[in-house]
């Protein structure tokens, strides 16, 4: 079998010059290769719920823009019958295997879409901040926490935003043409997280915009 | 720069919608038993008023579902926001 | 030197260096431009726009008309900053402009930002009110942002004496940024100016973020952010702006707001003169010439148009022994090349300092642009903030609420009463502080100070207009003050008017007989202040302009040389030129590969869609104006597509990959389009039919292999799938493995000649195009671009929808009523039984052969009938397509003519600007009419 070619190869080594340049407050890399499924099917089918609550552990999410994981693997809502079902490198066929089988003879569909996206992985204290230069939804604790995905634009891309743990770690899911423009976007963005010397004068996220607001 | 009400998703910047001009404009059930008038009043004819408009979006860059709302043209208040199953 | 001895806000340890039109001056921490201009003395700043006077500083704030400046050499160079709000650092260089900036010629290299932030309450103006009024929101445990256009907030009161709780106000504003600072939920930001209010509490503000630094501003940190913030709440607590009243020769260097000069004094620690008057029509001003008077300035008069003043305020000034002139009006003022040396007021009172005030405007700009309404209010003469559809309240001097202990309760209030409504605290906010208030003597309204002398008075410092200007307006017929604005340009500068706006409307008023509150103000649009490009562009240039989408073999193509084409988003190989090849032989030499031996090109970009269901044969009928019935499991076709009205929309090969199961392509930059308008159709009007659609544009990487020996690359590439004519006829689908990767291989051809298209997941694209290139090389396989791939479609007579179409045309128009169902309903066929769809003078796609065959027509030529004609010339189409043919070996286009299909053989010109160019119609197909080569 060939090798896969990973699309954010070329970014490998900017990439992991990230989690030092920014002092550990971002790490940023490309997460290849993950079996990516688009599965349509009606929710308030238990049979299908059922079959895939048995065979992968979760329970397709409702609530949209909520993810349900177990087992390394995740559901992503995308829409009210529509959902990502995430795994590992070369899971693709048994998830399509598990996602027929829930289906039976009952409508919905089942498309592999592991090579439509890469997904990049920010996480770090800093990294809230860094995507609020490019994303309209609010990342807010509050309003946004592990478990929670949105399917928006960041920047000029679309993709898909899932937060996997309170570091916290986000996953981008980006259409591969876009990943390129989105690598070199972050980048950019991460420029005053990444500063040789840091720039005191601004905490842009989560506190004051300066030390005092009395001497700005 | 509105903020719409997905029906699915909740509240979101306009630059994730496409717009898809007024709602409710019927589809001739059978196009071909129609005279020109009024299909031409179909294809061309839309509302345009001032005050509230019941109009479609689609969220393309979202969940990718058509719904409609009803906005004020003047104020660009979003009085409603509901599901394409949903009477208007 | 008129900078005090001690007070003030400056760092009189920290002194700074900078030069003002190449002269050098020395100022402090802590100084404006404006205030350290003042404390080294210099009086006139700038010359006026169009009469060349000479002029001053005239105020403390955003609303300065006068001292326009360019700040910074070389690239950083700034112009139209006004110097009240520029901060000093050390070797600033400022410049004067006389109202007229200079763009840097060299580009600017500072970085700009945008950062997207929510928040409960969004407070925008840091004075009392704006203070009080975050620290209520904040209490109650609501997100909050507060901006302020400073750099440190507090407002207007860093430049009152006011106390508070019996101490300094300062002491008070201390106490409340530190408990601010310790709310983690609150982010003030400072240097930072709301300047655009629209739809749903989106408020667009621009920071300031190093330059006050100067040349120690770090090079990572952007320059500037514009923060898009989205708030369930606004509060309004911009404050008020202070209105000069109108007199003779009122644009002397030394007339200033009287509220400017007790900031100067007060904040700065400046007096901007030695002998003070004040002109005043309320009690704000006497403050004034109190803080003149402890300053050590002689204040000789307080000339005050009310005709009795009384209680506290003016009490006070009695006592000190400086004399009030009730009921005069400062009529005229003499002066020098230094500007203000005395005033008349009745008498002639010498004087290098005339402080006014006629009253404060609220800054109701942002209130305006939320879309709220304004009233205006008889006892405070101004206009103040009533109905507001948005979900915003206004505090403070910009509500008509003045005076410190009020602004204060009115903040407090405001905020608890924001965080409350969604959903943080009872409403109620905490006590307020004690501070200390005098009774207060109502203003009277007065706007101009009557003359018969036919002086100057100016009303528009900035754009040096006139209450000459505005009679003539009036007196042209201007009854609108939208239209006098127009007539005199009052309000158009950078100012926007600030100082002028509600003058101007009350001098309408006056002359027409009607009251202010009929005149009204002028709309305030954004920006509050000018802002500029680079800030709104932020990081959206350069490479990050738009986004350049490429694909899996993007690498390949730029390590081998590939020339670029920006198609839609994408980056495509237009050609790949050899070692000093032009263009032209390039992309001959491509055609030449593809007809004559064997090419390669990455067709990637393709839109893809998967559709699949039960009801996807009738989801597809209908879509497209052919029919699917006949299309078997392994097979595809070519698929048109129409809007309603029956234009050609988009195109695509239909692939017939499984049971209930198709794969459409789209063209490349249709893809998002296309799937939006496909759902539309499935949700809105058939949401009965059993299909679902998924994009899969990025997947698949897909790689055509063209030419007559295309064929034995992919026998080498694939072994096991057979090949031959018969086995894997045209317009059929083979699965299996194409160099050790599975894959999925369609014979199509774009080019007339033997092709296939090899799909594989997108993470083997590069590998996939790695091995076509080794298993082709015997063959001499070439890489091909775009502009070969145009050419060899062009020269079959294929259109591209987007280049030979244009939204007008239909399939019947293209000649291509082959593709359009007489059996079927789909979308837009009643369109074509329209008497306009069908009239038998449309555009049709002809072909056309330049009748010199060197002569390439330019894409878009218009085209015309008769070589002489009297005008009107009679236009009757255009090029849409026009090439070099390596197999005509000539050029040849293609073009949009009115009933050009009946005019076959016929000339038509193409009317250039050196001359006609004639060429003949043809059918649009020139190479391989019977379609012999396509199987090799
Ligand atoms: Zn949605």
């Amino acid at each position: 079998m060939a090798r896969k070619h990973a699309i954010l190869d070329g970014f490998a080594s900017r990439f992991s010059g990230v989690a030092s340049s920014s002092g550990g407050r971002i790490a940023l890399r490309e997460v290849p290769f993950s079996a990516q499924l688009d599965f349509r099917a009606n929710p308030a089918d238990g049979r299908v719920v059922d079959s895939v609550h048995k065979a992968l552990g979760f329970v397709l999410p409702t609530d949209p823009n909520t993810a349900a994981t177990a087992g390394g693997r995740s559901a992503l809502w995308l829409g009210p019958d529509e959902w990502l079902i995430v795994g590992g490198e070369g899971e693709e066929s048994l998830l399509t295997r598990v996602l027929h089988t829930a289906l039976g003879e009952t409508f919905g569909s089942v498309v592999d879409v592991s090579a439509n996206r890469t997904v990049i992985e920010v996480s770090g204290s800093a990294a809230r901040d860094v995507l609020a230069h490019g994303c309209p939804v609010d990342l807010h604790p509050r309003d946004f926490g592990t478990g929670r995905c949105a399917q928006t634009l960041l920047a000029k891309a679309q993709v898909i935003i899932h937060q996997v743990n309170d570091a916290p770690t986000f996953h981008l899911f980006v259409r591969t043409s876009f990943a390129w423009y989105l690598a070199e976007w972050l980048l950019d963005a991460m420029t005053e997280y990444c500063a040789e010397e840091p720039i005191g004068v601004s905490v842009p996220l989560g506190g004051q915009e300066s030390p005092s607001p009395l001497r700005g | 720069m509105l903020l719409i009400p997905c029906p699915w998703c909740g509240q979101r910047d306009e630059i994730e919608f496409r717009y898809g001009g007024a709602a409710h404009v019927e589809y001739p059930a059978d196009p071909e038993t129609v005279d020109d008038a009024t299909w031409a009043r179909y294809l061309f004819v839309r509302p345009n008023p001032k005050g509230p408009l019941a109009e479609r979006w689609c969220h393309s860059q979202g969940c990718r579902r058509w719904f409609n709302i009803v906005r004020d043209t003047v104020t660009h208040q979003i009085m409603r926001s509901y599901r394409m199953e949903e009477a208007p | 030197m008129t900078r005090l001895a001690s007070g003030g806000r400056i760092d009189r340890s920290r002194p700074l260096r900078f030069t003002f039109d190449a002269l050098p001056h020395t100022g402090f921490a802590g100084d404006t431009l404006a205030s350290a201009l003042l404390a080294n003395g210099v009086r006139v700043v700038s010359q006026s726009v169009t009469y060349g006077r000479l002029r001053g500083i005239f105020s403390a704030g955003v609303e300065e008309p006068n001292a326009l400046v360019q700040v910074g050499g070389g690239t950083g160079s700034e112009p139209m900053l006004r110097a009240t709000q520029v901060e000093l650092y050390d070797g600033l260089v400022a410049e004067s402009l006389n109202a007229r900036g200079r763009l840097s010629p060299e580009p600017d290299v500072a970085r700009y930002d945008k950062l997207f932030a929510h928040c409960d309450v969004l407070v925008v103006g840091g004075g009392s009110t704006g203070l009080a009024a975050a620290l209520a929101a904040g209490k109650a445990g609501a997100r909050v942002i507060l901006a302020d256009e400073q750099a440190e907030v507090g407002g207007t009161f860093l430049g009152g004496r006011d106390l508070i709780d019996g101490r300094p106000a300062t002491d008070w504003l201390a106490e409340v940024a530190t408990d601010l600072a310790a709310l983690p939920e609150v982010r003030v930001l400072s240097r930072a100016t709301a300047v655009g209010y629209y739809d749903q509490n989106c408020v667009l503000i621009a920071q300031r973020r190093t330059a006050h630094l100067g040349p120690a501003a770090p090079a990572a940190m952007a320059r500037q952010r514009l923060w898009q913030v989205r708030a369930k709440q606004v509060v309004l607590a911009t404050g008020a702006h202070e209105r000069p009243m109108v007199f003779a020769e009122n644009d002397r260097p030394g007339i200033m707001l009287a509220g400017a000069v007790r900031t100067y004094v007060n904040r700065y620690g400046v007096v901007p003169g030695h002998r003070a008057v004040i002109f005043t029509n309320n009690d704000s001003a006497y403050a004034c010439a109190i803080d003149l008077d402890d300053a050590g300035l002689d204040v000789p008069a307080v000339v005050d148009v009310r005709p009795n003043p009384a209680g506290g305020w003016p009490d006070r000034v009695r006592e000190r022994g400086i004399e009030v002139l009730a009921g005069q009006v400062v009529s005229d003022t003499a002066g020098g090349n230094r500007g203000l040396e005395s005033v008349w007021a009745g008498q002639r009172i010498d004087c290098d300092l005339l402080c006014v005030s006629g009253g404060f405007n609220p800054a109701v700009h942002l209130f305006i642009q939320s879309q709220g309404r304004l009233r205006y209010d008889e006892i405070l003469a101004c206009f103040v903030p009533d109905e507001a559809p948005q979900a915003v309240a206004v505090a403070g001097a910009a509500n008509g609420t003045f005076g410190l202990r009020d602004c204060i309760q009115e903040g407090l209030a405001a905020g608890a009463a924001a965080a409350s409504a969604v959903g943080f605290g009872d409403g109620h906010p905490a006590g307020a502080p004690q501070v200390e208030t005098v009774a207060e003597h109502p203003i009277v309204p007065f706007w101009l100070v009557p003359d018969e002398s036919g002086a100057t008075q100016f009303v528009d410092l900035e754009r040096d207009v006139t209450v000459a200007d505005v009679r003539r307006a009036v007196g042209a017929g201007m009854q609108s003050v939208e239209h006098v604005k127009r007539y005199t340009t009052i309000g158009t500068g950078s100012d926007q008017g600030k100082t002028a706006g509600i003058n101007s409307a009350a001098i309408v008023g006056a002359l027409l007989g009607q009251p202010v509150a009929a005149i009204g103000t002028t709309t305030f649009r954004p920006p509050y202040v000018p802002v500029s490009f680079a800030l709104f562009a932020g990081r959206t240039r350069g490479q990050l302009f738009d986004p350049a989408r490429v694909t899996p073999i993007h690498p390949w193509h730029v390590a081998h040389g590939a020339v670029f084409e920006n198609v839609g988003q994408w980056k495509r190989p237009w050609y790949f030129p050899h070692d000093g090849e032009t263009m032209e032989q390039a992309v001959l030499r491509e055609c030449r590969a593809v007809r004559e031996g064997v090419a390669a090109m990455d067709v990637s970009t393709l839109g893809k869609i998967d559709i699949q269901g039960t009801d996807a044969l009738r989801f597809l009928n209908r879509i497209y104006t052919n029919a699917y019935d006949t299309l078997a499991v392994g097979h595809c076709r070519y698929g048109l597509m129409c809007k309603a009205d029956g234009m050609v929309f988009d195109d695509g090969v239909v692939m017939h990959v499984g049971p209930d199961r198709y794969l459409a392509t789209t063209t490349s930059g249709g893809a998002a389009a296309v799937l939006d308008w496909m759902e539309e159709w499935l949700q809105t009007e058939w949401p009965d039919f059993r299909v679902r659609l998924t994009s899969v544009s990025d997947q698949w990487a897909t790689v055509a292999v063209a030419g007559p020996r295309s064929r034995e690359v992919l026998r080498a590439l694939a072994p096991a799938m057979a090949a031959d004519a018969v086995s894997f006829p045209f317009m059929a689908i083979r699965e299996g493995m194409v160099a050790g990767i599975p894959a999925r291989v369609c014979r199509i051809s774009f080019s007339g000649e033997l092709a296939f298209e090899i799909n594989v997941a997108s993470w083997y694209g590069l590998r996939l195009w790695e091995a076509v290139m080794a298993a082709g090389e015997p063959f001499g396989i070439t890489p091909y671009g775009t502009e070969a791939m145009h050419v060899l479609r062009a020269e079959k007579g294929y259109a591209i929808i987007g280049q030979d179409t244009d939204g007008t045309v239909t399939p019947q128009d293209l000649g291509m009523s082959w593709v359009v169902s007489k059996k079927k309903d789909f979308i837009g066929r009643r369109s074509h039984r329209r008497a306009d769809t069908a009239r038998p003078d449309r555009m049709h796609l002809v072909g056309l052969l330049p009748v010199e065959p060197e002569d390439l027509l330019p894409e878009g030529a218009q085209l015309i009938l008769e070589p002489r004609q009297e005008p009107p010339v009679a236009i009757v189409g255009h090029v849409t397509s026009s090439y070099r043919s390596a197999a005509l070996g000539r050029t040849f286009a293609l073009a949009l003519v009115k009933g050009g299909r009946d005019r076959m053989a016929s000339q038509v010109y193409a009317p250039l600007p050196d001359r006609l160019h004639p060429a003949t119609v043809t059918e649009p197909i020139f190479y391989d009419k019977e379609g012999l080569v396509r199987d090799g």
